[in-house]
């Protein structure tokens, strides 16, 4: 199962590297959205600073989501779906082939995130250790749902519009817990932090699990 | 409340003449009078009879139609679409599909009432429409994840793949609720004192008669819409199955009634019968229990 999980998530990242298309296009779109809340909230009032742990999730789900997105794009064309499907993969290790790949991937584009609230919202970085297990655990957590509900939406005419409806109401509790565990760091108030990476821990600890149980179901159809 | 489906003369329906072709039976018509009574003492009871409440004042009546609301669409809801989601991923058959499909519509019509009745109370008591209440919040998170399962069975047309990835979909979404219930409770529950409660406040007996009573009633009045729904989409799905054939068949004997089924005469008859499939006695049967389903969604 390890074995092909790798198998997919080299074959994801594999491309990504040729295709450059994080690089090229994702990276520059959250940076587009950490500048959109700047216009949106007045620069010199201190809002960006005060709210940068909720500016900083909702920029890292919209990148998930477009992580997501390209993630299934990437088999859509050529039959890939279906050589996938005839590859004869534990469909579990499919799962986390996949989910491996774009936790990759989203963890590249949250360093490029968090660099960007440093310098742009002047943004202090205390707490890094609640800092780094939050965003680790949360990135596990939404890719996890994010690699379940691409595979839910892939394959249908409308999948662009299909995936948000049904993947951003279901990370709702990684939103709330990531911007208060985020909050809690930069505050110094780690203890309250700790309660919702527990919150974060369980969300992807299910959500994986979820998922290696159920993507067998979800290969199955063409 | 049945709404009677007359096959086509024209078509062979030998096979399906054990079939049941209306959304209602015999265990419905009862059980729809049973509800309708009950309805009608419970809006008695709960905007009539029973006392205002000592603080809230008449607001208080709205709590017997919103709580009950909730906990059928809630609970009842969800949690048969739960049970009808692995239902289907473990046994694979039509029956829980949907089971799944007609509980998470009715979770949906009852959680956008719960949701419609919850502002109304909120002006008057709260002062505003609209609270970030975590109980609040959870049904109006759950509202959006039943909108995606429609969206996800409107997705496509193919049942096969519709059943699968709304099996998941409804199983994922009930799996989710209770973590979004802990962390929007810890959102709000760590920065605000607890929520009004209507059980808080010690209710008298005709109050609490009143509450229970409702509870039963919109209980009921859940299961005899489950009934007709599901029969609904049952014999929709007869019709998605069927309809294609007997359109081509009615085409046939069109044609032999005509006369002279000749090589012309049988080719024009085989490509009439798949442009007129759209319009033959199948879409007519579709339209007829779909008008009884709006119908029944009004009276409630």
């Amino acid at each position: 199962m390890f074995r092909d999980a790798l198998l997919v998530a080299g074959k994801d990242l594999r491309i990504e590297v040729r295709s450059k298309v994080v690089l090229n296009q994702i990276g520059p779109f959250s940076l587009v959205v950490l500048l959109l809340f700047a216009f949106a909230l007045d620069p010199d009032r201190g809002f960006l600073q005060e709210a940068t742990p909720g500016l900083f999730w909702i920029a890292v789900l919209l990148s998930a989501l477009v992580v997501v997105q390209r993630s299934y794009a990437l088999e859509s064309v050529d039959a890939g779906r279906d050589a996938l499907r005839l590859s004869g993969l534990d469909p579990a290790g499919v799962f986390l082939g996949k989910a491996g790949a774009s936790f990759v991937v989203l963890m590249a584009l949250e360093v490029g995130l968090i660099i960007g609230v440093r310098l742009m919202y002047g943004a202090s970085l205390r707490g890094w250790p609640l800092l780094l297990v939050t965003t680790l655990t949360a990135t596990v957590g939404l890719v996890a749902a994010g690699t379940i509900y691409g595979a839910l939406a892939a394959g249908l005419r409308v999948r662009e519009t299909l995936l948000p409806l049904l993947f951003l109401p279901v990370v709702a509790p990684v939103m709330i817990g990531g911007t208060r565990a985020f909050g809690a760091a930069l505050d110094g108030s780690s203890a309250e932090g700790w309660r919702w990476c527990g919150l974060l821990g369980t969300f992807a600890v299910a959500y994986v699990a979820l998922g290696m149980l159920l993507f067998e179901s979800l290969l199955e159809d063409s | 409340m049945t709404t009677t489906v007359q096959p086509a003369a024209t078509a062979p329906r030998a096979t399906r003449s054990a079939a049941p072709t209306s959304t209602g039976s015999r265990f419905t018509r009862v059980l729809g009078v049973v509800a309708l009574a009950m309805l009608c003492l419970q809006l008695a009871l709960a905007l009539v009879i029973s006392p205002p409440d000592v603080l809230q004042g008449d607001a208080v009546r709205l709590f017997y139609l919103h709580v009950p609301m909730a906990i059928t669409g809630g609970y009842l809801g969800v949690g048969l679409l739960a049970i009808g989601s692995i239902g289907y991923l473990w046994k694979r058959t039509a029956f829980w599909d949907l089971l799944a499909a007609s509980a998470a519509e009715l979770a949906l019509l009852f959680t956008g009432l719960t949701l419609v009745t919850g502002s109304l109370w909120g002006r008057p008591v709260w002062g505003t429409y609209w609270e970030w209440d975590p109980r609040l919040t959870l049904t109006a998170v759950l509202f959006l994840l039943l909108i995606g399962y429609r969206a996800m069975r409107s997705a496509t047309l193919d049942p096969h793949l519709r059943a699968r990835r709304s099996a998941v979909i409804g199983l994922l979404a009930a799996a989710d609720v209770p973590l979004i219930r802990l962390s929007v409770d810890w959102w709000r529950g760590l920065h605000q004192t607890a929520t009004i409660n209507p059980l808080d406040t010690a209710l008298d007996g005709l109050m609490l008669f009143t509450f229970f009573f409702s509870m039963v009633t919109f209980a009921v009045i859940f299961v005899w819409l489950l009934v007709h729904r599901f029969r609904l989409a049952w014999l929709d799905e007869q019709v998605a199955a069927h309809s294609l054939e007997d359109a081509i068949a009615e085409r046939r004997a069109e044609a032999e009634a005509a006369g002279s089924p000749g090589p012309t005469g049988s080719a024009g008859a085989t490509g009439s019968a798949g442009a007129s499939a759209a319009s033959g006695p199948g879409s007519a049967v579709a339209t007829a229990p779909a008008a009884g389903t709006t119908h029944d969604g009004g009276a409630s």
